[in-house]
């Protein structure tokens, strides 16, 4: 008896423990860190250029879910819908020599990037899909960059509990070649539960960093300021920036 | 019996705050989707080979539900448990504790061999003709050390989508991301029968030597 509420006792106080150090600064620094080392170690083993697995229209999932926001009812968003998104526009800009503003059309008309890539949510579940947009890195290069740029936002129409969506991410998964603006999924205009008209893709991290909705791309020297400050709206809730764990 | 080598009894002690942390905050992750397929993809419960029940909250690190915290403790634990997990393989090899104590012989695998430890076990009779450890013993420890814990890294790996670049022929061997999150979820109940049994023969062979032994050492080495 006294054996099982010694055993009762222990775990109470590792849970109680661990709580303390996840609420303490040093804590969350410390656990923090762990991501860190992921990034690094990842990052060691697979080289910058290094592409994500590309299936067969074979694999692709008869479903592709839709999560977080499926409809966002805040804004004009649902005027843009009755207009199937005809006055759309990307803006590029922040730290950029040219600030450059795109319609669906003219997204549609550069040099297109298509690939069938499994989508892995936070939460475990995987869905496969064909995404077809053009690479960042050709918006990029056309805004050109200013050297003090080194994280990419991702602005975004949809409110989730009251604030607006956006992710960041940094110069090398922004240059990746898989990472896309993507306008249509297996063949046809993405839908809304997908993020339409445009979504982006991060292919080596979670479904968090592919923002849906996508009106604004952004260059900035630090994520400071921005939002909660820690690069997204999942990341101010306490989840990891970079995602690819 | 032969002490319980440093490296031995550090890594023990040094994985089992590890193993916990990575149980209970697993438990967390599973609640946020608990379904588990098989193949590449999955997302739809009714395609869902098993429906996993939620786990309340005294079961999970942390103590409420939480993702994004349990996923932090998650990785941070994983971190050190593959570290230490390589490093006693090295120092088992190096010391031959591995060959010496854990290794099979073939004589063991006799089938008269293996009913005799067996009945023995049946009979609560759990006595080392010789060795470190008897067949049962050895087995499960090989295969924990050998299979379990080196699964549960494989498996871990495969479900990053950071490493599918370099390690997708890993997520191809295992059948699938999803398969690979299944075989993550069995591996680690695998590990909890193991715990469980584990903690119950220590409790029946003398819990005060067998835990002072592992912190210890043990008596000092005679010529075995």
């Amino acid at each position: 008896m006294r054996r099982r509420s010694f055993l009762a006792a222990a775990g109470a106080s590792l849970l109680a423990g661990c709580n303390r150090v996840a609420e303490s600064a040093r804590g969350q620094r410390l656990l923090r860190g762990a991501e860190d080392w992921h990034r690094t170690a990842q990052r060691f083993l697979n080289p910058p250029r290094a592409l994500a697995p590309e299936f067969t229209r074979a694999d692709i999932s008869p479903v592709f879910r839709g999560n977080g926001s499926i409809n966002p009812a805040n804004g004009d968003y649902q005027a843009h819908v009755g207009e199937n998104f005809a006055r759309w526009r990307l803006t590029v800009g922040g730290l950029v020599q040219h600030p450059l503003t795109f319609t669906l059309a003219e997204l549609r008309a550069l040099p297109q990037r298509t690939q069938i890539t499994r989508h892995d949510c936070v939460e475990g579940w995987s869905a496969i899909g064909e995404w077809t947009g053009p690479q960042l890195s050709l918006l990029l290069d056309a805004a050109w960059l200013l050297p003090a740029a080194r994280y990419i936002v991702f602005r975004c129409a949809d409110e989730l509990n009251g604030a607006l969506y956006y992710e960041s991410i940094d110069l090398l998964d922004a240059r990746h070649p898989q990472t896309i603006v993507a306008h249509a999924l297996n063949g046809r205009p993405l839908p809304v539960k997908n993020g339409a008209p445009l979504r982006m893709r991060i292919e080596r991290q979670l479904g968090y960093k592919h923002a849906k909705y996508l009106t604004g791309i952004e260059a900035v020297a630090s994520l400071d300021g921005i939002g909660g400050g820690q690069g997204g709206y999942w990341e101010d809730r306490g989840y990891q920036w970079y995602a690819g764990i | 019996m032969n002490r319980h080598a440093f490296s031995t009894r550090l890594w023990h002690w040094l994985s089992l705050p590890c193993v916990v942390v990575l149980f209970m905050s697993g438990l967390t992750i599973s609640n946020a989707h608990p379904w588990l397929y098989w193949g590449e993809w999955g997302f739809a419960p009714e395609t869902a080979w098993l429906a996993v029940p939620g786990f309340p909250d005294w079961m999970t690190i942390p103590g409420y539900y939480s993702l994004a915290a349990a996923r932090a403790w998650h990785i941070f634990a994983a971190w050190l448990f593959a570290l230490l997990l390589l490093f006693v393989w090295i120092a088992m090899l190096a010391n031959r504790h591995f060959a010496r104590d854990i290794a099979t012989t073939r004589r063991e695998w006799a089938p008269r061999a293996i009913a005799a430890d067996l009945r023995a076990h049946a009979g609560f009779d759990f006595a080392h003709a010789g060795g470190k450890y008897n067949f049962l013993q050895k087995l499960s420890y090989g295969l924990v050390l050998g299979v379990l814990l080196p699964g549960m890294v494989a498996t871990g790996i495969a479900l990053g989508p950071g490493m599918a670049p370099s390690f997708g022929w890993l997520v191809e061997l295992l059948g699938g991301r999803q398969s690979a999150r299944s075989l993550h979820f069995i591996l680690a109940w695998a590990l909890f029968a193991f715990f469980v049994v584990h903690v119950a023969m220590v409790m029946l062979t003398g819990p005060w030597r067998q835990m002072r032994d592992m912190i210890t050492g043990g008596e000092p080495r005679d010529a075995a």
